[in-house]
Order: C-alpha cells, then structure tokens, then sequence
C-alpha cells in the first residue's frame, strides 16, 4: 500500500482560547482498527471530525487516501467515509430502507441497485428483511444503531469513522453489536477508527489504541503493548482499571470453584 | 326573504369572490417571501433577530393604518415609474390590499418557519451532513420535511389574519366582503354588517380547516389528507373565483367611485344605472377616503364620482378665503382642469355644507342660532364629529373664526355620530346639510354669519381619461343642476332610517327626474 490512507499533521482546532485539539499526529494504514481513547474533553471526537470535514483544522493537515481533506468540498468528502455516532441521527420521516439508501442516492445509483444493496445490508447487520418498510420510531435502540451502521456502510466506502458507536446501548446489546462489527470490518476489509472512552472497549475490538488527553497525543500503541507498561503515569493509571477488573473476576471465579 | 338578505346574497358572488382574490394572492406572495427568509434567518443567528423583529413591528401597526400607507407610497412609485417608463400602474384597489396582507401574513409563516428549521433534531442534522448532503440537499429532503408541520400551522394562522384582515382593504379601493360591513355600518343596515361578519368568519373556518387537514397530513404522514386539504383549497378557490371571469369583454369599462357614506352611494348607483341603461359595463369602487377619491381620479383609476367644492377647495387647492358659492365653483372648474386635467361637469343642484348641528331643545333653551352664539357656551359642550372634520382645514377655519373651544371633542362613524345627538352623548355634531337626518331628528344648523364655512355644492367630476368620452358625458351631464336638496334630503333619509338600500333610493330619485324632465317638455 502506497503511504497511510489517513493521516493527521500537527492538527489544530481551537474553540476560542481552549485547544481543544492541540497538534496531533498520527498516520493510519488501511485496514486497521484503531481505537481514539480519551476522557470527556479530551479532543477525540474533536480529531475524528477533522477526517470527514465536519471539524475544519485551524491548522496542521488532514489528509484522506491522500488527498487534502481541506483541498475538496466536505459532502464530497464524507460521501466516501462512513459516519457512525452515539445519537445515530436516523431521519424520522424516511423508512429503514429509505435511510439506508440515502448515501447510494447521493452517489446516483439506480433505484434497483438501491433496493439489492439495501437487502444485502440488513443481512450484513443482521436485520430481518421486514424492518425495510418501517419508520425508525418503531425499532428498539440497537436495531436502530444497526441500520446507523448499514447507512454508513451503504455507499462503500473504505473508511469508517466511528464516535462512540455503541455508548447508549445497554451491555449485552452493546457486546453483541460491536463483536459483530468487528466481524465485518474484517469480512469488509475496512478502515476503521472508533472513538471511546471506555478502555474495555478499546482493548477488545482495536489492533491498536491512541489515548488522547487535553487535546494532545499521550499513547499510541497495540493494547499488549500498552498493557505491558507505558513511561506515562496517567496512561498506566488507565490500564490499571481493566486489569485490576480482570483480576477481581479471576479471584471471584477461583474462591466461587 | 328579507329584502336585505336577498340583496346581500345577489353581491356575494362578486365580494366573495374578490375577498378569496386578493387574500389567496396575498397569503402566496407572503408565503413566497417570508419561507425563503425563514430559511436564512434559521442559519444565521444574526439575521434572525432583525427579521423577526421587522415582522413584528408590522404586525403591531393597525391593518386599516397599513392598507392606507401603501396607497401613497404605490402613488409616488407609480408617478415616478410614469416618467422614467412612460406609463404607471393602478395605486389603488388591489395592488395597495395585496402588498400590506402579504406583509401582513409574514410573520406566523416566518416564526414559526424559525422555530420548525431550527427545531429539528441536532443529531438528524449531523446525520444528513455525515452521508453528505449538500446544504441544499440537507434542507430540502430532511429539514423542510420534518419542519412542515410546524410551518403549515404558521401558514394556517396566516390565513386565518389575511382573510379577516382582507375585509379592511375595502377603503382603498379593493371589493371584498368588507363593503358588506362598511357600507352596512354606514347605512346602518346591520344585516348587511351581520353577512358580511359570517361570510368573512366562514370563509376563514373553512380555510383553516383545510389547511389544518393538509398540517395533520405532514405530521402523521397520511398523504391523502394532505392530498385532500389541496384539492379542497384549490376547488374551493376556483369556485369563488369563477364569477370574476369573463366580465365586460369588448365593452366599454367604466368605474365609478364612491366616498363612504349614504349619499355618494346613491349617487354612484344613479350614476352607473344611467351609464348601465346606455349598454355600458360599469365597476364600482366604494368606501374610499375623502382625499383618495380625488387623487383616484386624476390618476384615471376612477372615471368619475361626486365631490363637494367646498372640500375641493379646501383640501385640493388648500384655500381657505370664501369668495362665495359661484366664485368657488367657477375657480376650481377652470383650476382643477388646468393643473390636474380633472373635469368639473357642473353642480347636481344642491350644497351638502358641512354645518354645526343641535337638538332643537337645547338650541332654543340655550338661545343657540349661530356660530357666534355657540362660541360664548361651547366651553359647557361636547362636539361630535366625523371621522375627518376635526382635521380638516375647514374646521380650523370655523374655530379660529369664531372662537370655537368645547369641553370635549369625540370622533364617530358618521351613523353614530348623529346617534350620540339624539341620545344626549354630545351636543353639537358636524352635520352634513343634505342629510336627512337634520328633518327626522329634528336638529337645528347653527348659522355662518361670518362665511368661516366654504359653500359645498355636490359637483360631477370625470377624470382626465375619460374627459372627452362622449357616453360618459352623454350620460352624466342631465345630472347637472337636476337634483334638489329636499330630493336629497329624502333619498339620504330613506336608507339611513327607512332601510331602502342606496340602489333603491338611486332608482325613486331617477324616477323622480324623469318627471322632471317629462314636466319641462310639456
């Protein structure tokens, strides 16, 4: 592969006198999943929006497949990255099927493409075909992050950005649905990168996990790596909390036998 | 039926008809401008202050106030669109009504426009711009359709004012159900007043629920109901509007104008009877202001109407020296037409003076005869006055003159100013001398001895248009010093007290000149 597909230099974004992003870099190859770990105010979501335009950097350079992020108009440039989010954002007045084929649309597909490809997205997402015809009001919360996942996957693309996909759901649904997506940036081949601030979640699904705080870069590393030890107080401290979690249940399960 | 009842139902295809005209095309255009500024001001938190609050101030301004503006303004811009184009356009009627309805109606659209954009679900927002949607595209597949709802309540209210705003525009010149409430509140023909109320409130429920069928559709997506609502509106709308088509073809079209009270509508009737019966398509326009009427004229928006020298002389000359009677009328004869082009045709034959009027009791226990001796008890007095006396020139004149300070001044709708005479509320009232009212009511005029007081002979003006129009001239001109101030006087009395309408009384008093007429040649 020639050069990472996204890639991040000294990126800047200031909200007023705060920074809320304060010169990150980072540079991903395709294929990869890679978790933006951080505490609320720590600029994650921030440096996720610079990638599909919907934050422009004050300075520094975002870079997509190697294009200028800034060099082209932002709907052009979301219409081949995947957005996914907390809220999910369905539009109330369009079907399962209709809001899924939103993106194909923008992109001039033919209605029958439309109509096959949404087909193969329930399925993709595990949905039951029959959900096609009804309005969001009528799914539960999972099932509505799974058409959010299939909208993002209609026009497919090569990217996915992901801000705090699962973070509303409660935690069998959550586990089964980020477990399944897991499976299909795999089965994809895609590019993806998933905001959170829960470090169980960064270290099941991401190959590799970049912890942000006030706006800077403190880690960027695979999850063994990380685990094994960091020079960083904070982030040692970080990796202490799923450890000592996971020693708790091994005590639990070993005094229980 | 009542014969009043019939008689409003035989006007309501035209009224009603004009009423749904000029509020449909008000409540468009309204809906044309203010949609498309809800949108800017529901990007831009800087232009929607200023937008909202320009709505706003309007709405405050009176509706009668805000038709009334526009007719000058239309005036200047069509004088000055005369000289830079060659020719101008209609001031008055329609133009004026559908400029201050359509501002009239921006506000609901607008706030509520506001409200429903900037209403819609943040997380929807960042959706549509996450697949990427242009701002365009944004707005009209995702935010237009989620905030309909909202904005088609806002069009509901907006209509619901415009229809009922509508019936104000009949003083500038635009037919609509209000010439039912004007002239009935003139005439005091309260069964005109009640008819034109329910046609007008009728009309406005019918509206709103249709609408309020097409609002219920956009927010339960149930597509027939919204497909029902427009078939209504647009059914509804054609019907009302299908009287005013295919009238007058070919022929010559003649308007009449008439100020608002009893007098000038059964002149206008006579008039356009007489103009009818020569196979000519006659149109009227009712109800207009003192000084629009003329102004209406010279611009050729009406081809003829009655006015009185003696306001002619003070409001269009602004004169106030009293040369007498046939010095005024030949003064402004040679004046109006030399500056205006206006043709003064000649003088029906009677004065309708403006005088100060009194019970007779109260004049004769107070030793009341002229002006003079009113001076020395006005300070004890309460004047009721029309609607335009107290600022016209004339009444500066009467009151420097002599003196004049009363205790109170009230203004009235002319009806109700004689009422409150009658029913000891004022003492003295601004009357009009060919009113038959002063005979049934039993009033005194108090005499002018020192002429503060122009003469007010009832002249027959035509517009510089229509000067030289043979059967215009043809018709009106035996009008000329045939008409007595008794005939007047009766035919005044029979619709303000004896309920005939004005076409009645238009027809016995034509009768009566026919006799006339008849008796001369024998």
């Amino acid at each position: 592969m020639a050069g990472p597909i996204i890639e991040l230099k000294d990126v800047v974004k200031r909200y007023g006198a705060l920074a809320a992003v304060n010169g990150v870099s980072l540079s991903i190859e395709a294929g990869s999943f890679v978790a933006l770990l951080g505490g609320s105010g720590s600029g994650k979501t921030t440096a996720l929006k610079t990638i599909n335009g919907l934050v422009a950097a004050d300075a520094g350079e975002v870079r997509v497949e190697g294009k200028l992020a800034a060099s082209q108009p932002g709907w052009a440039l979301r219409r081949r990255i995947g957005y996914v989010f907390q809220e999910i954002g369905l539009f109330p007045h369009l079907t399962v099927a209709e809001n899924i084929g939103v993106g194909p649309k923008l992109a001039g597909w033919r209605p029958a493409e439309i109509a096959a490809r949404v087909q193969d997205l329930l399925e993709l997402v595990a949905l039951p075909q029959d959900v096609a015809g009804r309005l969001p009001g009528a799914l539960s919360g999972g099932q509505r992050q799974r058409v959010g996942v299939a909208r993002a996957l209609a026009a497919k693309p090569a990217i996915m950005l992901m801000d705090e996909p699962f973070g509303a759901l409660d935690p069998v649904t959550r586990d089964a649905l980020s477990r399944d997506y897991r499976a299909l940036h795999e089965h994809l081949g895609l590019t993806t990168l998933m905001v959170t601030h829960d470090v169980w979640e960064a270290l099941l699904l991401a190959d590799r996990i970049v912890v942000l705080s006030e706006g800077r870069v403190l880690a960027d590393a695979s999850p063994a790596v990380l685990l094994a030890g960091h020079p960083d107080a904070r982030v040692r401290a970080l990796m202490d909390t799923p450890r000592r979690q996971a020693e708790r249940v091994r005590a639990l399960e070993a005094g229980g036998a | 039926m009542d014969p009043r009842v019939a008689a409003a139902w035989a006007l309501l295809p035209d009224y009603l008809g004009q009423h749904v005209l000029v509020s449909a095309s008000s409540l468009v255009l309204g809906l044309a401008v203010s949609l498309p500024l809800a949108v800017a001001a529901s990007r831009s938190a800087a232009l929607r202050w200023p937008t909202l609050a320009a709505a706003s101030l309007v709405q405050t301004i009176p509706g009668l106030a805000l038709l009334a503006l526009f007719y000058p303004l239309l005036l200047a811009l069509s004088a000055l669109s005369r000289t830079l184009f060659g020719h101008g356009f209609a001031a008055l009627g329609f133009l004026p009504s559908l400029l201050a309805l359509s501002l009239y109606s921006m506000l609901p659209i607008l706030r509520n426009g506001v409200a429903g954009l900037t209403g819609v679900d943040p997380a929807v927002v960042e959706a549509a711009k996450g697949v990427g949607m242009t701002d365009r595209q944004r707005l009209f597949t995702v935010e237009l359709p989620l905030a309909a709802p909202v904005i088609m309540a806002g069009v509901r209210t907006a209509a619901v004012w415009t229809i009922g705003a509508a019936t104000l525009a009949t003083p500038v010149g635009q037919t609509s159900l209000g010439n039912y409430i004007f002239s009935g509140l003139q005439t005091e023909n309260w069964v005109f007043v009640l008819f034109g109320c329910a046609a007008s409130a009728g009309l406005a429920l019918i509206a709103d629920q249709l609408l309020g069928l097409i609002e219920s559709g956009l927010a339960k997506r149930r597509r027939w109901r919204v497909a029902t609502g427009a078939i209504g509106l647009a059914i509804g709308t054609l019907v009302a509007l299908t009287p005013l088509v295919g009238v007058g073809g070919g022929q010559a079209r003649y308007t009449i104008g008439a100020k608002n009270f009893t007098e000038q509508y059964i002149l206008a009737d006579l008039i356009a009877d007489r103009l009818e019966a020569e196979g000519a398509v006659v149109s009227r326009k009712d109800d207009l202001g003192s000084s629009i009427a003329y102004d209406a004229l010279k611009a050729g928006e009406i081809d003829a109407y009655v006015d009185y020298s003696g306001t002619l002389w003070a409001n269009v000359l602004k004169r106030t020296d009293n040369p007498g009677r046939a010095a005024v009328l030949a003064e402004l004869t040679r004046t109006l037409k030399a500056r205006d082009g206006v043709v003064v045709l000649g003088s029906l034959g009677f004065e309708d003076a403006y005088a100060l009027a009194m019970r007779r009791s109260q004049a004769e226990a107070l030793h009341i005869r002229t002006l003079d001796d009113l001076a020395a008890h006005a300070g004890q007095l309460t004047l009721g006055a029309d609607l335009e006396f107290l600022s016209r020139p004339e009444w500066r004149s009467v009151r420097e003159a002599y003196g004049l300070a009363f205790k109170r001044q009230v203004q009235y709708q002319p009806t109700f100013m004689y009422r409150a005479l009658e029913s000891g509320q004022v003492d003295v009232i601004s009357a009009f001398s060919s009113d038959g009212r002063i005979a049934a009511d039993d009033l005194v005029l108090l005499a002018d001895p020192r002429q503060a007081l122009p003469p007010y002979d009832a002249v027959l003006l035509v517009s510089p248009k229509r000067a030289a129009d043979p059967k215009l001239v043809a018709a009106l001109r035996p009008l000329v010093g045939a008409i007595s101030l008794t005939e007047m006087q009766r035919a005044n009395l029979s619709v303000d007290r004896d309920k005939a309408s004005p076409a009645q009384a238009a027809k016995i008093l034509a009768t009566q000149l026919d006799q006339q007429v008849g008796a001369r040649l024998h």
